[in-house]
């Protein structure tokens, strides 16, 4: 098992934005989280990140315990994850974006940073080459230098993924990848996170509201509405299933 | 490469160069007064520009920082180390004054980073205020008074050598992997802390460091001045660095340098201003703020700063990479 979320409960003061939520996820798989806005899928993976820390509950990866944790050491642990609106550091180039994903593992200390002495040369020219062949895995290397807010929306896109995946990661949380892009683009990402999850061996669950991109690649889908869970399968069962009809549909009226 | 050997010759001329000054007395004293406080005011504003610049945080507090290494550094030589060594532990006592106030930085830094943004910026007006009282109501360190006769020791090659200093290390650092980390915190807080920056510890770090000159630049003022007392640190100084900072812009080693000297210079071509210089100042920064509120240089850098690693990543990659498949097929 890889990640274990048991019984996870999130009040935001008197409002309960996820309750009772578990999940079992081995290791390879791709689960989906969809479910209408404001359904607590988001808060979820603020939960699993350590953006918010859980009222309740366990949330258990590669056996360890992540309630209570920082961000940043949950992602040293391998969970590395992208955001609904882009969140990449706009100002600064296609590289140093990479380059701040691969904080964690450079091998110096603040003195040798100062001075530049000891590790720093090497580690530095290290964290370059690594962050280039990283771009160049996602097809960037030719906008290394670019200002990233400069980069076209499907590229930022990518960058984001690219950058989640600098962290070197096991688990990857894509919190709606597919938003704002038309149905050819979806085709596409379709065929890239089928790609990246071979590539890099990864387990994946996935935020998302394009049922095509949903139904389409996931093999277990997870149907919240606020903040309860109200359907679990495959996506097959999930298409028939009354309940997840009323959710996004509303109530049936009888003739 | 564009001449990138020209900087270190540069860096030797200018040492050379304030040696020579006062010696040959190429200059009258005033100017090399005035170049004194050029040097102590790039010092001041290079390492403000490291938490409000390339962090994007608001401290208010740095005139308080310039107070605790001045007064230490003063305290040090007019009543601790000896009169016939005071020559030989200036450099000593100015790293003291700057240790010291860096250890006075971190104790701020813990509460201080508990907000963010504008509680940040009250956080150090409060911060400049105590130390402000603090030196006024101890009577052993000359209370309001202050401390009058400081030996003058700051020299031009020595204010040349902080500065030069000052610059180099606050550079490594930001094109360190801790510097990019101070620039992920100014981008995306939540998304530094979930790219693995451990944001507390570069907080504190770059919050110290920044200190730690602060400190330097307020011995050397005081053994510029010669005589310091609470009131000399008040918010005005705090006010003046923050022109110098965002004046020659924000996010930019050079900025910084461009805003301490134009500063320093105008202040003094505009002295027969008398009291009006304080209106034309803050109307200076008003004006910034509207048509050019990154300033001068603001997030750009100018290019031999930058380590040629940075500067030529691409390059350098692609040549590797060249170099290898040639030698595999």
């Amino acid at each position: 098992m890889l990640l274990q979320a048991k019984r996870v409960t999130h009040y935001f003061g008197g409002l309960c934005a996820v309750s009772d939520f578990n999940l079992d996820l081995e290791k390879g798989e791709l689960v989906g989280i969809i479910g209408p806005n404001g359904a607590g899928k988001t808060t979820i993976f603020n939960l699993v990140t350590g953006v918010y820390r859980a009222t309740e509950g366990n949330i258990e990866f590669d056996g360890v315990e992540l309630v209570g944790k920082r961000p940043d050491q949950i992602t040293n642990l391998g969970i590395a994850r992208t955001f609904q609106n882009i969140r990449l550091f706009r100002e600064l180039s296609v590289l140093d974006n990479v380059r701040i994903a691969n904080y964690a593992q450079m091998k110096y200390n603040p003195v040798e940073a100062l001075f530049q002495f000891g590790r720093y040369a090497q580690e530095e020219v290290r964290t370059i080459d690594e962050a280039m062949d990283f771009l160049s895995v996602f097809k960037l290397q030719d906008y290394a230098e670019e200002t990233s807010k400069n980069l076209p929306y499907g590229n930022q896109r990518r960058l984001e993924i690219a950058r989640a995946m600098a962290t070197h990661p096991k688990l990857l949380l894509l919190d709606e990848p597919a938003a704002g892009m038309n149905p050819g683009e979806i085709v596409q990402l379709m065929d890239f996170i089928g790609w990246i999850r071979e590539q890099f061996d990864l387990t994946i669950i996935l935020i998302e509201h394009q049922m095509r991109l949903v139904m389409g690649i996931c093999e277990r889908i997870k149907v919240l509405d606020f903040g309860a869970t109200i359907a679990e399968g495959t996506p097959k069962q999930i298409q028939n299933d009354p309940q997840v009809l009323e959710a996004y549909l509303g109530e049936g009226v009888e003739p | 490469m564009a001449k990138r050997w020209l900087l270190p010759v540069l860096l030797v001329a200018g040492f050379l160069l304030s040696f020579a000054i006062p010696i040959l007395n190429l200059v009258n004293p005033y100017y090399q007064l005035i170049l004194m406080y050029i040097g102590i005011n790039i010092i001041l504003s290079t390492s403000l520009n490291l938490v409000n610049g390339y962090m994007g945080e608001f401290s208010v507090g740095h005139a308080g920082f310039m107070a605790v290494g001045a007064y230490i550094a003063a305290l040090l030589t007019t009543q601790l180390i000896p009169d016939n060594l005071l020559g030989w532990m200036f450099p000593l006592t100015v790293l003291v004054a700057g240790a010291g106030t860096a250890l006075v930085g971190l104790v701020v830094a813990i509460p201080s980073f508990k907000t963010r943004g504008d509680y940040l910026a009250i956080v150090t007006i409060a911060f400049l205020f105590i130390v402000k009282s603090v030196f006024e109501n101890i009577e052993a360190i000359g209370g309001p008074r202050g401390i009058p006769g400081i030996p003058k020791l700051t020299t031009l090659p020595w204010t040349y050598i902080w500065t030069v200093l000052t610059v180099w290390v606050i550079r490594n650092f930001v094109y360190s992997n801790f510097g990019r980390g101070v620039l992920s915190i100014r981008e995306d807080e939540i998304a530094s802390d979930l790219m693995s920056v451990n944001t507390r510890q570069v907080k504190l770090l770059a919050f110290v460091i920044s200190a730690f000159f602060a400190g330097v630049a307020g011995a050397l003022f005081a053994h510029v001045l010669q005589f310091i007392s609470p009131r000399v640190f008040d918010i005005i100084k705090s006010t003046d660095i923050l022109i110098m900072v965002y004046l020659g812009g924000i996010g930019s080693i050079a900025g910084s340098i461009l805003g301490a000297t134009i500063f320093t210079v105008l202040l003094e071509v505009l002295r027969p201003l008398q009291e009006w210089r304080m209106v034309l100042m803050p109307l200076v920064l008003v004006f910034l703020m509207i048509y050019r509120p990154t300033g001068i240089m603001g997030l750009r850098e100018f290019r031999w700063f930058i380590p040629g690693r940075d500067l030529f990543a691409r390059q350098r990659w692609q040549q590797k990479k060249e170099a290898s498949n040639a030698a595999a097929s």
